[in-house]
């Protein structure tokens, strides 16, 4: 990097914002995948203004910026691959605003979303959305890539959330959009084009997100399947009844041991499948009677047993042992590569056998979890890298999962973005349309293409 | 391979599977205090296997990030997949140190650490500073107001001195004041005999009246942590080796300690001895011996004191108690069976308080920062007394609460019950 450049961000962000040592480029080349790419230089602004001040910068001299927070994304939406600053988001991590009233809280992009979410819940209000990531991501990255999680069932995903946004744009200037209000339709809603744009059409420093009563009680269930369509057919069943939960988890088989394994809390490692159905409420009664409601469908439909947790901590270690999965995945091969493919809900017996088949195709294992409510699947195929045959092998994998996600009316990616991985599939899902109307967007925001370049639109 | 084949590296088993994931960043203080990838688990775990693979040289700024880990393991303990960032950093130090040796640091671990009457002697000006009077006369005349923020904590951090080590006027042998029950070993550490005499003293009260004959070896060494975090893990092989002859020389059911940190190293001796045909059995029965105070008295009849210590109390888990040996009911357990207790839950218990052994000395601002956050916590408490079984841990605090100006005294937990039986024996 050239030095003046080096200088005039010194003066921007200030020396403690600029990082260049080759240690430094090092940790930020890479996310939560096994891509990785040097920046050539990392710069970590304080406020919107020296965001803004480093884009004009960065225009001017046609550097490209990758914006991140803290790196645990699964698409290598935010690994530097054509080097230039990587914009690290996470010293500005600022509560701006708890409007109790209105309920609506105002932050800035780098607060850690867990952080955000018990600042809020201290004062009885509550921000749905629950990435497993949700202690290691900031509500920045969570927007620009919409994150959705176990709750989004119920509750929505993060994008639901978002009442406004401040964006600076590929020439540094600063838009607002949004405001706090629940309904607004005047002029097209740019806050939802941001919402998911990874980083590609503008940067997110702050965002004005609707907050909702928090649930006092709720009732989880850990019930046992037979056979993955079984715990499948129940899902639909529960909705036909009339019943939203707020979290509707499916586990197979090798999902179970690998937690089991990880965690030894004594989960029964030969059965097929399991649900994690989670009820919330405002009324201790309503939430059991719900939960109840629940366990009888269960029943009718074929589970072989039905544990309710029995306190807090019980609970706790259920979720605790949910959010484990994907990274106990390593303990049973050296890599893994997992996607979130989503189908329609009817789909989900078709889709787990499809994958099954996949896997049986190639000789590599896939572990198969997911939000069984909506329809999303985290199928991950286990790998070793250092073994080119099976690197290849993965991709042919990787583009069959995608294959049986749009044979069944489903899409690539349900929550964790497209990056650099979903690319190539991208014509594919979309059509050549909507990728032609995509990239003119791109070109109308972004027309130096500086902000994230190579990402999430194929060339 | 960038290094020789003669030095020691870690296995690529530890940080292979690192799947960055990114877990280690919410529990870890550093990362949390500058929100920088640099200063996280999974950055020094990259770091390592970058400068391991050749990617990058081992230059004095990754050795820094290595030594910029406060080892509180929080890390360790969260990761999904098995990797152990804090072990990793240590094992980096000792890479550092093999390719390019520091001559101080074989002076102070190898020679002074090394031996208990080098000890006493370096340390003896602090004696005399106490005993002379010289600081009460710096404190009475406010001239530490005049020392720079930093010389003032570490004043801050020192407490009471004794008049002598314990070493020198505990006999080798306390023998139970009622029938005898149990052989105890007691490994007096360090820090406990030139600063915490007072502590080690209670531990062996409380040890006798409770049916235990109590013998101090006086030869024993450093259990080693120092010389482990400063990269000499080869020093702690030798001190370990030390100690273990020492202890096996006598027959003992279990061998205590009242140091966090003395417990956490010994306990090791067992992993890093275990390659040693000679060696790799007797460290495993030595260090299956160790308990930490608490853990042992909790695990017999212990009499509770009819006596009582009136005052709010909190507690801060040492990382290297709760982490490292798995031990946190016990010391809650043995206060809140002391009348006039009202124990009060430390948001945040097991925080690091930013110590990791001489932190405040190395790593000054990183250290501060860390402590700030414990000490939010504790005023939130209102509690009079923090208690605390590790010496790194004290000091800390008690930097902590002069910064602050609070009123707020630093215990060890055994004090309490020391205190209580003897308000008891005032009363009968």
């Amino acid at each position: 990097m050239d030095q003046q450049i080096v200088t005039q961000l010194v003066k921007i962000v200030g020396k403690k914002g600029v990082l260049t040592s080759p240690e430094d480029l090092a940790v930020y080349s890479y996310d939560g995948t096994f891509e990785e790419c040097n920046p050539d230089i990392v710069v970590l602004p304080e406020s919107t203004d020296q965001v803004s001040q480093v884009v004009k910068l960065a225009a001017k001299e046609r550097i490209p910026i990758v914006t991140r927070g803290m790196a645990s994304g699964l698409a290598a939406a935010s690994v530097p691959f054509s080097g230039g600053i990587a914009l690290v988001m996470t010293r500005m991590d600022k509560v701006i605003e708890l409007d109790l009233e209105n309920a609506i809280v105002h932050v800035e992009a780098g607060i850690v979303t867990a952080d955000l979410q018990s600042y809020v819940e201290k004062q009885g209000l509550f921000y749905p959305p629950d990435p497993s990531s949700i202690r290691h991501s900031t509500i920045g990255g969570n927007i620009a890539c919409n994150a959705g999680g176990p709750r989004c069932l119920k509750y929505g995903v993060t994008g639901d959330y978002v009442l406004g946004l401040t964006v600076v744009l590929a020439d540094g200037s600063i838009l607002k959009t949004g405001g706090k209000v629940i309904k607004d339709v005047v002029g097209y809603d740019l806050k939802s084009l941001f919402t998911g744009s990874e980083g590609t059409l503008g940067i997110i420093t702050e965002a004005l997100l609707k907050l909702s009563a928090k649930p006092k009680y709720a009732r989880t269930a850990l019930v046992e399947f037979s056979s993955i369509d079984d715990a499948s057919k129940t899902v639909n069943e529960i909705f036909l009844a009339g019943i939203v939960p707020a979290t509707l988890e499916l586990m197979d088989q090798t999902a179970i041991n690998c937690i089991e394994e990880a965690m030894h809390i004594g989960l029964p490692i030969d059965v097929a499948a399991f649900l994690l159905i989670e009820s919330d409420g405002v009324e201790e009664e309503t939430t059991t009677r719900e939960i109840q409601s629940i366990a009888k469908i269960c029943e009718k439909t074929g589970a072989t047993k039905i544990s309710l947790a029995k306190d807090e901590s019980e609970r706790a270690n259920l979720w605790k042992a949910r959010r484990s999965i994907s990274p106990s995945l390593a303990r049973l091969s050296p890599n893994k590569l997992g996607e979130d493919i989503t189908v329609p809900r009817s789909a989900i017996p078709e889709a787990v056998k499809r994958l099954k088949a996949i896997s049986q195709k190639y000789g590599l294992p896939i572990v198969i979890f997911g939000h069984a409510g909506d329809g999303n699947l985290h199928p991950n195929i286990l790998f070793d890298k250092r073994d080119p045959d099976q690197m290849k092998t993965v991709e042919l994998m990787v583009a069959e999962e995608f294959e049986v996600a749009l044979a069944l009316g489903g899409t690539l990616s349900g929550e964790h973005g497209v990056g650099t991985l979903k690319r190539p599939y991208m014509e594919k899902a979309l059509g050549e349309v909507s990728v032609c109307i995509q990239k003119k967007i791109k070109q109308v925001l972004d027309p130096l293409n500086i902000l994230n370049p190579g990402k999430v639109l194929p060339d | 391979m960038p290094f020789d084949k003669n030095i020691k590296i870690p296995n690529e088993n530890e940080y292979l599977n690192c799947i960055r994931c990114g877990l280690c960043l919410a529990v870890c203080p550093t990362y949390r205090e500058y929100k920088n990838e640099t200063d996280s688990p999974r950055g020094r775990v990259a770091l390592a296997r970058k400068s391991l693979e050749d990617e990058l040289i081992l230059s004095p700024n990754l050795v820094e990030q290595m030594y910029s880990c406060l080892a509180c393991l929080a890390c360790n303990d969260i990761c999904p997949v098995g990797i152990k960032p804090a072990d990793i950093a240590m094992e980096m130090r000792h890479v550092a140190e093999q390719v390019k040796p520091t001559g101080w640091k074989n002076t102070l671990f190898g020679k002074v650490i090394a031996n208990p009457d080098h000890m006493e002697l370096v340390t003896w000006p602090l004696r005399v500073y106490e005993n002379l009077g010289l600081r009460w006369l710096v404190h009475k005349l406010r001239i530490n107001k005049l020392f720079p923020e930093q010389l003032r904590d570490l004043e801050g951090m020192l407490p009471k001195q004794p008049k002598n080590p314990l070493r020198k006027e505990l006999p080798q042998i306390s023998r139970s004041t009622n029938e005898s029950k149990y052989q105890v070993g007691f490994f007096l550490g360090c820090a406990q005999s030139l600063m915490f005499s007072e502590e080690s003293a209670a531990t062996v009260r409380v040890l006798n009246r409770n049916g235990c004959t109590v013998i101090t070896p006086k030869e024993t060494v450093c259990c080693g942590m120092p010389a482990a975090g400063y990269g000499r893990q080869d020093l702690v092989i030798e001190h370990a080796k030390t100690n273990i002859e020492i202890f096996e020389k006598e027959d003992l059911d279990v061998i205590v300690t009242d140091c966090a940190t003395c417990g956490s190293k010994l306990r090791e001796y067992s992993v890093i001895l275990e390659n040693d045909p000679h060696w790799a059995e007797k460290a495993r029965n030595f260090s299956s011996k160790i308990r930490d105070i608490s853990e042992f008295l909790m695990s017999i009849p212990l009499e509770k004191p009819t006596g009582k210590f009136d005052a709010r109390i909190t507690y801060h888990d040492p990382c290297h108690l709760r982490r490292a040996q798995k031990v946190w009911k016990e010391p809650r357990e043995l206060m809140q069976m002391i009348d006039g207790v009202e124990f009060v839950e430390l948001p945040e218990p097991d925080w690091c308080c930013g110590s990791a052994g001489s932190q405040l000395f190395t790593h000054y601002e990183t250290s501060t920062h860390v402590l700030d956050r414990k000490m939010e916590n504790l005023k939130s408490t209102g509690a009079e007394v923090i208690a605390s079984g590790c010496p790194g841990c004290q000091m800390q605090l008690m930097t902590g609460i002069q910064r602050e100006g609070l009123k707020i005294k630093v215990m060890h937990p055994i004090q309490l019950l020391d205190q209580a039986y003897k308000s008891q024996d005032k009363e009968e």
